[in-house]
C-alpha cells in the first residue's frame, strides 16, 4: 500500500488532479461522463468519455425500411425530432426524384422553426439553471408547452412526432393549427422581453458569460463547429442558407453573427434566432397553399443503388444523413453526422486554463444533446 | 480618476440590471395572471386529450362488435420493432369456400415507438389511436393486449 504523505501546500497547487464531471452531473443534460484533469480550480485538460447512451441507431437502420428509418431519427436529437425526420425524408425524395407538393414544403417549414424556437427556449430555460437562476427554468418550460400543444393537436404526440414521411407529412394539419401558431407568436413575442430583461442584462449572468470559452473563427471552422456555436464566432455557416431546402429560399431572413466569439456571443446568437424564426413562421403561416398533404409513394419504397448525401440546419447545427443503397429497400449503410458529437470536439480546446465553474457555462452554451452524440 | 467613476457606474449598473431582473418575477409573482399547471389526478374526469393524442394503439369497434381487419398482416410488416402479431384462422366461409380471418391481433404495449406507421398503413382503416395514457402496471406481461375484442366479427363487405 502506498504511504500517505503530507504534501506541503506550495506542493499541492502543482500536483494534478483528476475528477470525473457526470455521468450523472446535472450540467451535462444526460449521460456525458468528462474526465477533466485540473490544478487548483483551473481546467488543465478535459476528455469526454462517451457511450453511455449509445443504441447502435445507425446499424438498426440498416434493419429498416425508408418510412421506418424516421421513427429512430427522432431520438437521436430529441429537441429537434422534427428536423431530424426532414432530413431523411429529403434525402429519399431526393434519391426518387419525387417532387413534394407545394403545401408540404410549407408544413415543414414552419414545423422545423417551431422545433427552433422550442429547443432555443429549454436551452435558455437549462443555461439560466446552469448558471444558478431556477427562474429561468420555469418561464422557459411555461412558453414552452404552448409549442407541444401545437404539435400535439396535429401530429398526436408532444415531443417524438415522426410527422414526416418520404413524400409528405402523416396528416394534415389541424384546422386550429394556424389560429394556434399566431396566438402563440403573439404571446411570445410579449415573453421573450422577460427573457432579455430576466438574464440577458444580469449584471452576474454578464461576468460569467462575457469573455469565457474563447473559440476563433479559425478553431470553429477547423473542428467543425456548426449552428449557432459556430456562428456566435463569427462563421456563416447557416445551411438555410447556404445550401436552402424547402421554402428557405423564398423567405427573407437574417443569418445572425456574433464576432465576440465568447459564451454570450453563442447565447445572444440563440436568442436573436427566436426572433428570426418567429420572422418566418409570419411569412409563411397565412400563405399556406390548398392541396395535398403528401405526394404519391409506392408502398414499398427502393432507393436506385448509389451514394446519397442531405445536409439541413438543425438547432444545433449541420446535420448530414449518408445512404449507401444497393437498390433494395433497406440502406445499405446509413450515416448520420450529428452537430452535437463535432461540438463537443471542441470542449476540450476553448475550456483549458478555465475556471472549472466556467466549464458548466461553456457546456451549456454549446448546447450539446447527448442521444445525439452516441447515437 | 476614471478607474473611481467605473467603480462606481459598475456597482450602480450591476444594481440596476438586478432590479430589473427581481421586477419580472415580482411581477408573475403578484399577478400571475393565467394558471398553466394543472391539477392532473384530481382532474382525471374532466381531463381532455386532442383527438388526434397517440395514447395506444386500438382496433376501431362498432355498435354491433364488428371491426374491419381482415388479417393482412400489413400493419405487422410495416412495424419497425415487432410489435404487432397477427395470428389469423381459415374457416369455411358461407359460400363452402375456405376463408382467411383474424383469431387475434396481440399488440405489445412495451415494444411500442407510437410511429404511428400500423395505423398509417392498413388498408382498411382498422386501425386507431387511442386517448388512454395511463400504462402504469404492476406486470410486464399485462401490456401485451389483444385488440381484437372477445366474439367480435368482420364487417361484411371489407373483406
Amino acid at each position: 500500500m502506498k504511504e500517505i504523505v503530507n504534501l506541503p501546500v506550495s506542493k499541492i497547487e502543482e500536483e494534478e488532479y483528476h475528477i470525473n464531471m457526470g455521468p450523472q452531473h446535472p450540467s451535462t443534460h444526460g449521460v456525458l461522463r468528462l474526465l477533466v484533469s485540473l490544478q487548483g480550480e483551473m481546467v488543465k485538460s478535459l476528455k469526454p468519455h462517451c457511450g453511455y447512451i449509445h443504441r447502435g441507431i445507425e446499424k438498426m437502420c440498416e434493419k429498416d425500411t425508408y418510412p421506418q428509418v424516421i421513427h429512430l431519427t427522432d431520438r437521436m436529437d430529441y429537441l429537434s425530432a422534427h428536423i431530424n425526420n426532414h432530413a431523411v425524408c429529403l434525402l429519399v425524395e431526393k434519391a426518387l426524384e419525387i417532387e413534394v407538393p407545394e403545401r408540404v414544403k410549407y408544413i415543414r417549414t414552419i414545423m422545423d422553426e417551431l422545433t427552433r424556437i422550442q429547443s432555443h427556449q429549454l436551452w435558455w430555460s437549462s443555461f439560466g439553471m446552469d448558471l444558478g437562476g431556477l427562474t429561468c427554468f420555469f418561464y422557459g418550460l411555461r412558453d414552452r408547452e404552448m409549442i407541444l400543444d401545437i404539435w400535439e393537436e396535429t401530429t398526436g404526440s408532444r415531443f417524438l412526432q415522426s410527422y414526416n414521411c418520404p413524400g409528405g407529412v402523416m396528416q394534415d394539419i389541424h384546422p386550429n393549427f394556424q389560429k394556434k401558431v399566431h396566438a402563440f407568436i403573439k404571446t411570445f413575442k410579449k415573453k421573450i422581453k422577460d427573457y432579455d430583461r430576466l438574464l440577458s442584462g444580469n449584471v452576474i449572468f454578464e461576468n460569467r458569460s462575457q469573455g469565457v470559452g474563447l473559440l476563433s473563427k479559425e478553431d470553429a471552422i477547423s473542428y467543425g463547429v456548426t449552428g449557432p456555436s459556430g456562428r456566435g464566432s463569427g462563421w456563416s455557416c447557416d445551411i438555410r442558407k447556404v445550401e436552402p431546402y424547402s421554402m428557405y429560399s423564398q423567405v427573407h431572413f437574417n443569418e445572425v453573427l456574433r464576432y465576440e466569439c465568447d459564451t454570450y456571443a453563442r447565447y445572444m446568437v440563440r436568442m436573436q434566432e427566436m426572433h428570426e424564426s418567429m420572422n418566418i413562421i409570419e411569412q409563411l403561416i397565412d400563405n399556406i397553399p390548398e392541396g395535398d398533404h403528401s405526394a404519391k409513394m409506392k408502398a414499398v419504397i427502393k432507393l436506385p443503388a448509389g451514394e446519397y448525401f442531405q445536409r439541413v440546419e438543425s438547432a444545433r447545427g449541420e446535420l448530414g444523413v449518408y445512404v449507401v443503397s444497393d437498390g433494395n429497400k433497406t440502406p445499405y449503410r446509413m450515416k448520420f453526422r450529428t452537430p452535437s458529437f463535432t461540438n463537443l470536439g471542441v470542449l476540450d480546446h476553448i475550456s483549458r486554463g478555465m475556471k472549472i465553474a466556467d466549464l458548466v457555462a461553456i457546456g451549456a452554451s454549446l448546447d450539446l444533446v447527448i442521444p445525439d452524440i452516441d447515437r | 480618476m476614471n478607474s473611481f467613476f467605473k467603480y462606481f457606474s459598475d456597482i450602480f449598473h450591476g444594481v440596476k440590471s438586478l432590479l430589473i431582473g427581481m421586477s419580472v418575477t415580482g411581477r408573475y409573482f403578484f399577478s400571475p395572471g393565467q394558471i398553466v399547471t394543472q391539477q392532473y389526478p384530481e382532474n382525471r374526469k374532466n381531463l381532455q386529450m386532442f383527438e388526434r393524442f397517440k395514447g395506444e394503439v386500438i382496433m376501431l369497434h362498432d355498435e354491433n362488435n364488428q371491426h374491419r381487419c381482415n388479417g393482412c398482416g400489413i400493419c405487422e410488416n410495416n412495424c419497425p420493432n415487432g410489435s404487432i402479431e397477427v395470428i389469423p384462422v381459415k374457416i369455411t366461409g358461407e359460400d363452402g369456400k375456405p376463408k382467411r380471418i383474424i383469431d387475434k391481433h396481440i399488440y405489445h404495449l412495451g415494444m411500442c415507438t407510437f410511429c404511428g406507421l400500423c395505423v398509417k398503413s392498413c388498408p382498411s382503416n382498422a386501425l386507431g389511436f387511442g386517448q388512454e395514457f395511463e400504462h402504469a402496471v404492476f406486470d410486464r406481461s399485462k401490456l401485451n393486449k389483444v385488440l381484437n375484442q372477445p366474439g367480435s366479427s368482420i364487417i361484411k363487405g371489407v373483406e
